[in-house]
């Protein structure tokens, strides 16, 4: 049994199976990736469990610790220990560093605050009087969202493209703080199409067209998606007789 | 402790600031209530000249030239009273190469009937610094009408900064008209932040002239409302030399029954001026929202955090 349980979810907006009959179990503490190409339907599977407006009328169940949460709102999920970081992170006018992690921080004291930022390779501590409006970088909101994740050591979170937008130096801390997560106990579900983000997982899971495709460790993961996935043009299902456009 | 003592605390009690201020000797600070003057101390180079009328004052304060007051001049005009009208009659006048930064306290924490009137004046002389901040604590009631207008010249090379602030208690009625004529090279940065609730309702006029040739200037607001307030934001920015730049900013965060409106008007009249303009109203950003509710805040504690940040 996972810590999260995915049950024949089924997903249709504008006429279109956007997740069809897809079953997945995350098992409590470990890295998980969910792997496929564009339009797989990796990101709609993360909203959906988080229960983001416009994802919300779904069929079959998402259960957390055995209890289903299809009928929680957003924040009732997230206060049972689930949270997400989004591909593209938002922008908060005026909005400080210190009162944004401080949200969702469970120490909420300014030394807590400047250790997860200093987690996330943002050392200088000036960074928590910034605003987190668009003087911050991409990158580095993206590290100051991660940072707020550190803060609220949530019971499994979904990192949504963490490489997005990242360079190459700050990739080894995003992936360390990843391995932090991991280290206070927390599941870790990675949502990406990159190979060097799929190798920080344990477990993966491919997605195409909505569906789940194949499941297991990550080389055979990396394998499959690499010599079919790929060749595929990110268009069809690999498997599918004929294929079939997305 | 005597009856001007204790009013004197009452008013600053409200402001946050308190009244150690006011016993710092390089401080110069003006508190007003209704139309009394409690407090009035002035430094070298800076004339203030209060007198008392029916049912507020005229004021009149000089900065000599070339004088810079270091600290930050505090001035109070509040209203302890539940009803009556104050007015306030400002004559501004700062002369070449001066510089200045007014804190302004406008305290009426029991207003239930009661209009505050600012007319101001104001001459910001060549290369003269002119900071006004203004910083609006009301009660409960909105039992309060607050006029603020005031007419402003920038001499070239000058700079005139001024915020007007309501972010505690309800608003009441505000129905602001500043209008700045700007000179080559001074720069004018206007800006009101304002929470409006319940049946309040925000006006605000701002006009800006860039007449002279590299005058820079902005107008913004930034205003939220929710339940059943109403914003109505006029702001015109006119640029006619050149190389004058300015910028029309509005952003309002609607919730609830409220309504907004924004009537952002730029003239140029040079061709080599450019002024721009952007206005945002809606309600709050969904990412943003979702954002933090997937950290755990609900709904309104989420919203308030977002709009307390657009106010900050």
């Amino acid at each position: 049994m996972g810590l999260l349980e995915v049950r024949n979810l089924t997903l249709t907006l504008g006429g279109s199976k956007i997740l069809n009959d897809l079953t997945i179990d995350f098992w409590e503490g470990h890295i998980h990736a969910v792997v496929g190409p564009n339009g797989a339907g990796k990101s709609t599977l993360a909203a959906t469990i988080m229960g983001l407006s416009g994802y919300r009328d779904f069929e079959g169940d998402i259960l957390l610790e055995g209890q289903s949460i299809k009928g929680l709102t957003l924040d009732e999920r997230a206060k049972k220990g689930m949270t997400l970081a989004w591909q593209e992170p938002a922008r908060y006018e005026g909005l400080t560093v210190r009162d944004f992690i401080k949200a969702s921080a469970k120490d909420k004291s300014d030394d807590a605050i400047k250790e997860v930022l200093s987690g996330v390779g943002l050392k200088d501590g000036s960074y928590i009087e910034r605003a987190v409006d668009r003087t911050l970088s991409g990158g580095e909101r993206k590290k100051v969202e991660l940072a707020s994740i550190l803060a609220m050591q949530p019971k499994l979170v979904f990192l949504d493209e963490p490489d997005s937008g990242i360079d190459v130096e700050s990739l080894e801390r995003i992936f360390e703080a990843v391995k932090t997560l991991k280290a206070a106990g927390s599941t870790v579900i990675l949502i990406t199409h990159s190979p060097t983000v799929l190798e920080q997982a344990e477990h993966a899971f491919l997605i195409c067209c909505g569906e789940l495709v194949e499941q297991g460790s990550v080389e055979k993961i990396d394998g499959y998606f690499k010599d079919r996935c790929v060749p595929c043009d990110h268009k069809n299902r690999p498997d599918r007789k004929g294929g079939g456009d997305v | 402790m005597s009856t001007k003592q204790r009013e004197v605390e009452t008013l600053y009690s409200q402001t946050g600031t308190g009244t150690d201020v006011l016993k710092d000797p390089d401080v110069a600070h003006l508190t007003v209530n209704h139309n009394k003057v409690l407090t009035s101390h002035t430094l070298e180079g800076l004339e203030i000249d209060v007198k008392e009328i029916e049912d507020g004052i005229d004021v009149e304060l000089v900065l000599r030239r070339g004088v810079t007051i270091d600290k930050t001049v505090h001035m109070c005009f509040g209203m302890t009273p539940r009803e009556g009208i104050q007015r306030i009659n400002m004559k501004v006048r700062l002369e070449e190469n001066s510089a200045i930064s007014v804190l302004a306290h406008c305290v009426f924490p029991n207003a239930v009937d009661v209009e505050h009137i600012m007319d101001a004046e104001i001459e910001v002389g060549a290369g003269a610094r002119y900071s006004y901040l203004e910083k609006h604590v009301h009660g409960k009631t909105g039992g309060i009408k607050v006029y603020p207008k005031a007419k402003i010249h920038l001499a070239q090379k000058s700079a005139f900064k001024t915020e007007f602030e309501l972010l505690r208690g309800r608003v009441g009625l505000i129905d602001i008209e500043y209008e700045t004529t700007c000179e080559a090279r001074s720069v004018m940065d206007v800006m009101a932040r304002i929470n409006g609730i319940e049946t309040d309702f925000i006006k605000i006029n701002e006009i800006g002239h860039l007449v002279g040739e590299h005058a820079r200037g902005a107008l913004t607001s930034k205003i939220a409302i929710s339940d059943k307030a109403r914003a109505e934001i006029y702001n015109t920015l006119t640029a006619s030399a050149a190389h004058a730049r300015g910028h029309v900013d509005c952003k309002e965060i609607v919730r609830g029954e409220a309504t907004a409106m924004a009537v952002p008007t730029v003239r140029v009249n040079h061709p080599r001026a450019h002024v721009t303009h952007e206005a945002a109203i809606g309600s709050v950003d969904t990412k943003q929202l979702e954002t933090l509710m997937s950290r755990g805040l609900d709904e309104d504690e989420a919203s308030d955090l977002i709009i307390q940040g657009m106010l900050s």
